[in-house]
C-alpha cells in the first residue's frame, strides 16, 4: 500500500509498528471480550433466545418479509431508473422551459428528507397501501440523485465525442441516444448500483409506516414473550440479511467496474466522477 | 399558514431539536470519521482491518435499523439502565438517536477523508520530505491544503445527508421536526398542511448548502 504521509519505515518505527499492532489487537479483543460477556450476562446466548429459528410458521414469514423488502426495492428501483433517466434528459435539454422545470423537480426532492417524503404519501395524502407510499418515495428521492448522476455522466465525457457525432451529421437526439447515454452509463455504473444499494437500505424506512418489510419482522419476533422479547438476536439476524444483500450489489458492482475496464469501448475518464457522486449519495 | 401559525409551540421546538441534533452529531461524526480515516490509512494493518470492517457493516446496514438497534435492542444488554439518562424515556430516545447518527454517518465521513487524503499526489509528500520539511510542515503546509479542496464539497453533502437522516429520529419517539405531522393529527389538524411544511423547513436548509457546495466545487475545480 502506498500512503502519502509514511515514508518506508526504518527499523525503530518498525519496532513501533509492532508495538501499535499489539496495542490495537489488544484494544480489539477486549471490545469483542465486552460484547460477549454483556452478551452472556443479558442472557442473549439463551437458546430460547434463537429458539424462533426453529419455527417453520416463522421462517415462511421471515421469507415473506425480505419478499417484501425485495419488492420494494425493486419496483423503486425500476421506477427510479425511469426517472432519473427522464429527468437527467429534461436538465440537458436546450430548451429552458423544459430544463429549468426539471431542475427544480430533481432539486426539491433532493432536498426533502425521503421520510418526510413517505409520510406525505402515506399519512398526508393516503394512498392506501404502505407499499405505495415506500414506492413511490424511493422513485422520486432516488431517482433525482439518479438524474445527476446520469447528468454527471454525459458532462464528464470528452467533448470530442459530442463534436464528433455532430460532425457526421447525427440530430440532437441522436448524439444523446447512440453516442452520449450508453458511455455515460457505463462510465457511471459503479455510481448508479451505490445509489441502488442506498436504495436497497431505504426500504427499511417502510418500517416506520408499517410496511411489513423485514424491520418490521424484527420487532414483531423481537416483541414476543414466548422467545424471552429476542430483540438483540433478530436484530443481529436481520441486520446480516441487510449487509449480505448490500455487499452482494456492491460487489457486483465492482465486478462490472473490472470487466468495463477491460472493455476498449469504454472511454477511460482522467478522473472518474463516479466518485463524487457516490460520495454525495448516503 | 395558518397550521404554520397555529402550532407554533409544536414547530418552534421541532425545528430547533432537529438542528440541535444535526449540530451534536454533526462534530461527532466529524471526530469519530476522521479518527476511523486514521486508522484505514495507518501503516499496522490490525488498525486497517478494524476501520475497514467497521465501514464496511455500518456503510451496508441501512440507518433505520441502527436506529431499530439502539433505541430496541440495546436497552435489553443492560448497558444502560433507565435512570442513566435523566430518567425520562425522552431523554434516553434523543441519546439512543444521536449515537446512531454519530456512528452511521461517521463511516461516511471515513469514506471522505480518506478519498480526500488520496487524491494528494504522492509526489507531493515525497517531494516536501526531500525539501527537508517535518512531517507537521509536511501535513500542514503541503498535504491538508490540498486535501480540504478534494474534501469540503463531498463533505458536505455527507453533512446534507445527515440533517435529512435526522428525521428518521420521529419514527424513535424522538421529538423534532419529523414528528410534528403526528402531534399535528392529535390536534385535528390537517396532515398533509403540517408536513409540507416541514419539507418547506428542509427545502431552505438544505437548497442553500447545496448551492454553497456548487460554486465552491466549482472554484476550486479550476484551482487544481
Amino acid at each position: 500500500m502506498s500512503s502519502v504521509l509514511f515514508d518506508v519505515p526504518g527499523p525503530r518505527a518498525r519496532l513501533r509498528h509492532r508495538l501499535y499492532a499489539v496495542i490495537g489487537t489488544l484494544v480489539l479483543v477486549a471490545a469483542i471480550g465486552f460484547v460477549i460477556y454483556r452478551f452472556a450476562e443479558s442472557g442473549q446466548f439463551e437458546g430460547r433466545k434463537w429458539s424462533w429459528l426453529e419455527y417453520k410458521n416463522i421462517q415462511l414469514t421471515l421469507i415473506d418479509a425480505l419478499l417484501n423488502t425485495l419488492k420494494a426495492f425493486g419496483l423503486g428501483a425500476v421506477f427510479a431508473l425511469l426517472f432519473g433517466a427522464i429527468f437527467a434528459a429534461g436538465q440537458l435539454s436546450d430548451h429552458k422551459v423544459v430544463r429549468v422545470p426539471s431542475m427544480v423537480v430533481v432539486e426539491l426532492f433532493r432536498a426533502v428528507p425521503l421520510v418526510v417524503l413517505i409520510f406525505v404519501f402515506h399519512y398526508g395524502v393516503s394512498l392506501g397501501s404502505p407499499l405505495y407510499s415506500v414506492v413511490l418515495g424511493l422513485t422520486l428521492y432516488n431517482g433525482s440523485v439518479l438524474a445527476e448522476v446520469f447528468r454527471a455522466g454525459v458532462l464528464s465525457l470528452p467533448r470530442g465525442q459530442r463534436e464528433a457525432a455532430y460532425a457526421v451529421g447525427m440530430r440532437k437526439t441522436q448524439v444523446m441516444r447512440h453516442v452520449l447515454l450508453p458511455q455515460a452509463v457505463r462510465a457511471m455504473l459503479p455510481a448508479i448500483i451505490s445509489q441502488l444499494v442506498v436504495l436497497l437500505k431505504d426500504t427499511a424506512l417502510g418500517f416506520l409506516i408499517t410496511y411489513d418489510e423485514l424491520l418490521d419482522f424484527a420487532r414483531d419476533i423481537g416483541s414476543q414473550f414466548q422467545f424471552g422479547r429476542p430483540l438483540v438476536p433478530v436484530t443481529i439476524v436481520v441486520a446480516a440479511v441487510y449487509i449480505s444483500m448490500c455487499l452482494l450489489l456492491t460487489w457486483l458492482a465492482t465486478y462490472l467496474e473490472k470487466r468495463s475496464r477491460r472493455d476498449k469501448k469504454v472511454v477511460v475518464l482522467e478522473k472518474n466522477p463516479a466518485e463524487d457522486v457516490v460520495a454525495a449519495a448516503v | 399558514m395558518d397550521v404554520l401559525l397555529d402550532n407554533l409551540d409544536l414547530y418552534g421546538p421541532g425545528f430547533l431539536n432537529t438542528v440541535e441534533l444535526f449540530l451534536i452529531s454533526a462534530v461527532g461524526s466529524l471526530v469519530l470519521g476522521t479518527i476511523l480515516a486514521m486508522l484505514r490509512v495507518a501503516p499496522v494493518p490490525v488498525m486497517r482491518a478494524m476501520g475497514t470492517a467497521y465501514v464496511t457493516i455500518v456503510r451496508n446496514t441501512p440507518l433505520t435499523l441502527v436506529f431499530f438497534f439502539f433505541a430496541l435492542a440495546f436497552p435489553a444488554l443492560g448497558i444502560v439502565t433507565a435512570d442513566t439518562f435523566g430518567g425520562s424515556a425522552a431523554d434516553f430516545f434523543y441519546t439512543a438517536a444521536l449515537f446512531a447518527l454519530t456512528l452511521y454517518t461517521a463511516a461516511f465521513v471515513c469514506e471522505v477523508v480518506r478519498a480526500g487524503i488520496n487524491t494528494v499526489p504522492v509526489g507531493q509528500a515525497e517531494a516536501s520530505r526531500a525539501l527537508g520539511l517535518t512531517f507537521g510542515q509536511m501535513l500542514g503546509s503541503v498535504v491538508l491544503p490540498q486535501a480540504t479542496r478534494a474534501v469540503v464539497p463531498p463533505m458536505m453533502s455527507t453533512m446534507i445527508a445527515l440533517l435529512k437522516n435526522t428525521t428518521i429520529a420521529a419514527g424513535f419517539s424522538v421529538f423534532q421536526a419529523g414528528a410534528i405531522s403526528a402531534n399535528l393529527a392529535e390536534r385535528g389538524e390537517n396532515q398533509l398542511i403540517g408536513l409540507l411544511w416541514v419539507a418547506v423547513f428542509f427545502v431552505v436548509l438544505v437548497i442553500p448548502m447545496t448551492l454553497l457546495q456548487r460554486s465552491l466545487e466549482k472554484r476550486w475545480s479550476i484551482a487544481r
